[in-house]
């Protein structure tokens, strides 16, 4: 029986097997960031443990970064300490930092791809769940916590039991005007926030053989949000062509021996997944979310269904939402495009070809939070931003930002946010907000408009891949 | 880590499925560079209103319940991969979290803190709900070695799973680190066949 790209990549990592349990498992890469890891540091230091190989780490300050004036000190004391606590960790333990302010530094999700660091093939760690990005390389990429994030410090290797394997398959062409954002929604929209837990998902037909590193990277990104561990879509020749020439990739005849085994990883014609499901892409349309789970999607054009669920009217409440209503033209004061969801350079493309020539909307405050400082500056160099300032966007600087609100970019209490981040929990956004997740386009439309719109009305004369 | 054998509480009832670790611990806390004091922030926004005070209709407000032992709707812990949120249920008193469902980060988080993960069937956990709503001072017994849940106010039990190394590590109170450290030799010599 032929094996999947997930088996290649476990298999080739596997240092030992515990009778009965769980496998020791090699990591090549390890990503960290100033929330995750402090914990694991002291943990280490008070156990007398060294970091076991510090140059297989690259870190990070993302989560709790002001995204305005980066150059002046941190105002909140504890933010301010959380990041000096990783400088010195970073420091005392010879781990690369590409701290704020560094031509580097970004989102964990974003920056890392754009340095190479992340390569098909590989096993990749992080202490935050959306480590899921980085299987859009074919890697076996997962979120881990603390605990194992000490554990890979002191050992290069995690113990664990195998996940089963799921294969969600799209096959067709998509319609103008939907996204990477919006399949994924619609995976999850209809499989519901649980399917994958216990799996690993590849993603596989011709929607992902045709997508974009950036728009594979948004799916892979949510694989999380129904409960796989990861996701990963097979290497292929867009892959190859991302990650050549990048800082940490390899050069010359290196990079072509590492891509002839890169080819060699694909999911074999025979091999037999634990579950499959197949969709059309004829059937996905823009999406949007209504409730507090990503979940809770439906075709921006539909109706919010009906469901007695104490859960589901629990959720409907906080929104302030009802059952069967359609939420085209509801008023939106708040948009978000940022997030490791969809803060590249493709998406803030796709906002400004729409945005171009209109004018943001008065009641709208719009931010516009690119994934790294790399993105940042292909805005600038690529004119975007000017598109921005001109309609009346705010082009602020990297970082998490508003998708989980921890330093001061918060939605206010009972607020709706349309985002393109990847979380509609409560509060996420900052306590009591409502968030309601969508495509970079639909959240462009949306600032427009001031409140949502059908877009595949307003994008008849425009072409959006 | 504590060791873990047998645990018999009065148990609280969060009949609330898809509880995400975003609602166990919000984001604005996890500015802590150690793992202190997140008990205290435990599901804030649920606990708390907005002036500060006591919701008092949130469960762990509500006199009658307490415990050690939270009984939980499906899929808990989803979302967000932060240690935090075991760190804040083992910091506010909870040794047990029993749900017909745990998000898989969740799971390790807990058990790498000594907070077992004890998943029941659908039906069970509503039996559950509805003793302990029906009689507050019913206690529920969690035998780690028997793998077993049971409740004193009727005879019905359940069994559950736990991977065999991780429940050795619970009831002897050891850690992967231990484990991981004890291999550096195989791990050097898979090093050494990496090109
Ligand atoms: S952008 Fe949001 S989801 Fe992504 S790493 Fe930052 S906080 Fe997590």
């Amino acid at each position: 029986m032929g094996k999947t790209l997930f088996d290649k990549v476990w298999d080739a990592h596997v240092v030992d097997t515990k009778e009965n349990g769980p496998q020791v498992l090699y990591i090549d890469k390890h990503l960290i960031h100033e929330v995750t890891s402090p914990q694991a540091f002291n943990e280490l230091e008070d156990r007398g443990i060294p970091v076991f190989r510090p140059k297989q780490i690259i870190a990070t300050a993302d989560h709790n970064t002001p995204t305005i004036n980066q150059h002046l000190p941190i105002k909140d004391a504890l933010s301010r300490n959380q990041l000096e606590q990783l400088s010195i960790n970073c420091k005392k333990n010879n781990v690369t930092l590409y701290q704020l302010g560094h031509k580097y530094n970004g989102i964990v999700h974003v920056m890392a791809p754009e340095l190479g660091f992340t390569q098909p093939g590989m096993t990749m760690v992080c202490g935050d769940s959306h480590t899921s990005t980085h299987g859009a390389f074919g890697t076996i990429a997962f979120g881990i916590g603390t605990s194992q994030v000490a554990q890979v410090f002191a050992s290069q290797c995690l113990l664990l039991t195998k996940p089963k394997s799921l294969r969600v398959t799209v096959n067709g062409k998509l319609k103008n005007g939907v996204l990477p954002k919006d399949v994924i929604l619609y995976i999850i929209a209809k499989l519901g926030t649980n399917s994958g837990t216990g799996y690993f998902c590849e993603y596989a037909g011709e929607v992902f053989d045709n997508m974009s590193m950036e728009g594979r990277m948004t799916i892979c990104n949510m694989s999380i949000e129904m409960g796989a561990r990861g996701g990963m879509i097979a290497p292929d020749q867009t892959t190859f062509d991302y990650v050549e020439g990048k800082e940490y990739a390899p050069k010359g005849d290196a990079f072509d021996k590492k891509v002839a085994y890169w080819r060699t990883l694909p999911t074999d014609v025979d091999a037999v997944f634990n579950k499959e499901y197949t969709f059309d892409a004829e059937d996905i349309e823009p999406m949007i979310t209504y409730g507090t789970n990503p979940g809770m999607g439906i075709k921006i054009s539909e109706n919010i269904p009906h469901n007695k669920d104490a859960s589901f009217v629990k959720s409907l409440e906080y929104m302030d939402f009802e059952a069967g209503e359609s939420l085209i033209n509801k008023e939106i004061n708040y948009v978000f495009i940022g997030s490791c969801t969809n803060s590249r350079i493709e998406d803030f493309r796709v906002a400004a070809k729409y945005i171009k020539g209109k004018q943001k909307a008065d009641n709208v405050t719009a931010w516009l939070v690119p994934g790294s400082k790399q993105v940042e500056k292909q805005i600038i160099e690529e004119g975007l931003k000017t598109v921005f300032d001109t309609a009346g966007f705010e082009l602020r600087q990297p970082g998490c930002s508003a998708c989980l609100a921890m330093n001061d970019d918060k939605i206010p209490q009972g607020e709706y946010c349309v985002s393109t981040s990847n979380r509609n929990f409560e509060g996420r956004q900052g306590q009591g907000s409502r968030t309601i997740l969508a495509s970079p386009l639909v959240a462009a439309a949306t600032a427009i408009a001031g409140k949502i719109i059908d877009v595949t009305e307003t994008i008849k004369t425009l072409e959006f891949a | 880590m504590e060791k873990f054998t047998i645990v018999t509480s009065s148990a609280i009832p969060l009949d609330i499925a898809n509880v995400d670790t975003d609602q166990i611990i919000p984001a604005r806390f996890l500015k802590a560079t150690d793992k202190k004091g997140f008990g205290d922030n435990l599901f804030r926004d649920w606990r708390f209103n907005e002036d500060g005070l006591d919701n008092k209709y949130f469960t762990l407000n509500n006199k009658d319940y307490s415990g050690s032992i939270l009984v939980a709707g499906h899929n808990f812990g989803c979302g967000s991969s932060r240690e935090h949120a075991a760190w804040a249920l083992v910091g506010y008193g909870f040794k047990v979290i029993v749900s017909s469902f745990f998000a898989d980060i969740f799971k390790g988080n807990a058990l790498n803190n000594g907070l077992l993960p004890v998943q029941v069937s659908k039906e069970y956990i509503n039996h559950l709900i509805y003793e302990i709503k029906a009689n507050p001072n019913v206690k529920l017994k969690i035998d780690l070695r028997a793998q077993q849940i049971s409740i004193s106010s009727s005879k019905r039990f359940e069994n559950f799973n736990i991977d065999a190394y991780k429940k050795a590590c619970m009831i002897n109170g050891y850690d992967d680190i231990d484990y991981l450290l004890s291999k550096r030799i195989e791990i050097e010599a898979f090093e050494n066949t990496l090109s």
